[in-house]
């Protein structure tokens, strides 16, 4: 049998007409475009359709999806600094009717004067806060652009002990180099984790006043976190118990499918 | 007498075609979360002619309750998108074809002309290369676009370490509203590009996939004979 491969049996190669031309052309980006079309439907369907991440610490999203978000808050994370802050605004320019959106955690009455915060240092060892330990610390004001996850913000004058000044006070530096704070409500019904450098950025304040008065119950008193490098959701009302850990504390919305970071 | 006529570059075609199923995610995505503050209307002296967007529209494309889902979408495909953007806008810059593409000095008048053309009003489009003026304005536009898209989206997604994106975009507040007005604007210009493309007929749209455009070169013979004006050319 005669090799088909072998040249020497062809006759001399005939130029390719120019509807030859045109028809090879067509043929092989069609080809290619349809394919690749199949393929990032293909690709499409499988990120859609993939499964729910295991729940952990996180929860809610698809898997690829909240690897995705967590990688890309690595890649945010440099660009985190001390030295980028907040705008800040005149405290005319402060909304007198603060707005108000969810109360998870944050029902009911609470007795202030009974109140304590309870910070867990890693040793295990309790420090039992009251509000007026807190009140005695220089007080720090900041009027800014409060930011919501859903879209909306709002300029708003909060004032109370900023967390660098708190931890300073109470000795707690040692805390800081572990990565996470975790922040829950007396009734552990929400929680945050907030990465170290967001807590301790200038701007994060334990906050006891809202338009230089004391916190309402609806927006968290008697103390509650505000962080500016955070969207609201972060922001905990009514805190009732910090500790500190390498591992990233549980977090009320991270569990319901949103990024565990959350940085602004 | 046929002739293969080179128009798209390889580069071009493909990342115009990766392109359009990333917008579409980030437009979709982008809807899931402007939902959760749908706050935007259309508002002249007082009368709102329209609220983007009613209910009905909600409904019908099921956008509603799924903001963390578009974020987590939303955040995956910025970076496809402006990593497709990058290498179109470098290969356009190194390549040379943005000569082909930025308006020129009299585009901005021929562009009348040609929009008198297209609807039918006047008989004569005015001479071109590969694009028309109109073509150089929409097209070199939609870059602007989709720079603008990049700049107002980290402006929102980080105000406080990008501040100054935030500052340039005139504050956080406007920088979402642009945001979002930069996304109409692309459905408009899909609308009409669509269109336009219908109208252009099978060459041209062709030459998006394939790379060139087949044209009929007059026989050798007529050459002698009066050349065809320019002027008659069809838009594409």
């Amino acid at each position: 049998m005669k090799n088909p491969f072998n040249k020497k049996n062809k006759g001399p190669k005939k130029p390719l007409t120019i509807d030859q031309k045109i028809n090879r052309r067509n043929f092989i980006s069609f080809g290619t475009f349809f394919i690749a079309s199949g393929v990032a439907y293909g690709g499409w369907k499988w990120l859609y359709n993939s499964p729910e991440e295991t729940a952990t610490v996180t929860a809610g999203a698809r898997k690829p999806l909240r690897r995705a978000l967590n990688q890309t808050e690595l890649a945010f994370r440099r660009v985190f600094s001390n030295n980028n802050l907040v705008k800040t605004y005149p405290k005319e320019m402060a909304a007198k009717n603060v707005r108000h959106n969810e109360d998870i955690g944050n029902e009911g009455k609470i007795d202030a004067v009974a109140w304590k915060l309870q910070v867990r240092k890693k040793s295990g060892e309790i420090l039992s806060i009251s509000m007026d330990d807190i009140k005695a610390l220089p007080k720090t004001d900041i009027v800014y652009d409060f930011k919501c996850v859903e879209g909306w913000d709002q300029i708003s004058h909060w004032g109370g002990v900023s967390f660098v000044d708190f931890i300073k006070h109470f000795k707690l530096d040692d805390q800081t180099d572990l990565q996470y704070v975790g922040l829950e409500t007396p009734d552990k019904e929400y929680y945050v984790g907030i990465d170290m450098p967001s807590a301790m950025h200038p701007q994060t304040l334990l906050a006891y006043e809202v338009n230089e008065k004391p916190l309402p119950p609806k927006h968290g008193a008697p103390l509650r976190l505000i962080i500016p490098v955070k969207y609201g959701i972060k922001n905990l009302k009514r805190i009732g118990s910090m500790t500190f850990s390498d591992k990233r504390p549980r977090d009320y919305w991270a569990e319901q499918g949103y990024d565990y970071y959350s940085g602004l | 007498m046929k002739e293969i006529k080179e128009k798209h570059p390889l580069a071009m075609r493909w990342t115009h075609w990766i392109n359009f199923p990333i917008l579409t995610i980030m437009i979709w995505s982008g809807t899931l979360i402007y939902w959760a503050n749908d706050v935007y209307t259309i508002t002249l002296f007082g009368h709102k002619f329209f609220g983007f967007f009613p209910e009905g529209f909600y409904t019908a494309f099921h956008i509603q309750k799924r903001l963390a889902e578009g974020m987590a979408f939303h955040f995956l495909f910025m970076w496809a998108f402006a990593l497709n953007g990058l290498v179109y806008v470098l290969y356009t810059m190194i390549s040379g074809e943005w000569r082909e593409l930025v308006p020129q000095k009299k585009s901005f008048k021929e562009a009348w002309l040609v929009l008198l053309h297209d609807l039918h009003i006047r008989k004569m489009a005015p001479p071109q290369k590969k694009y028309n003026a109109a073509q150089r304005i929409a097209y070199t536009a939609i870059i602007v676009m989709g720079f603008g898209s990049l700049i107002t989206g980290l402006a929102i997604y980080k105000p406080v370490q990008f501040y100054y994106l935030a500052w340039l975009c005139g504050g956080y507040h406007f920088a979402r509203i642009l945001h979002f007005a930069l996304t109409i604007g692309y459905v408009f210009f899909f609308l009409i590009h669509i269109i336009q493309v219908i109208l252009a007929g099978w060459n041209n749209f062709r030459s998006v996939i394939s790379g060139f455009e087949v044209v009929n070169k007059p026989d050798p013979k007529s050459i002698v004979e009066t050349p065809v004006p320019s002027d008659e050319k069809p838009v594409q």
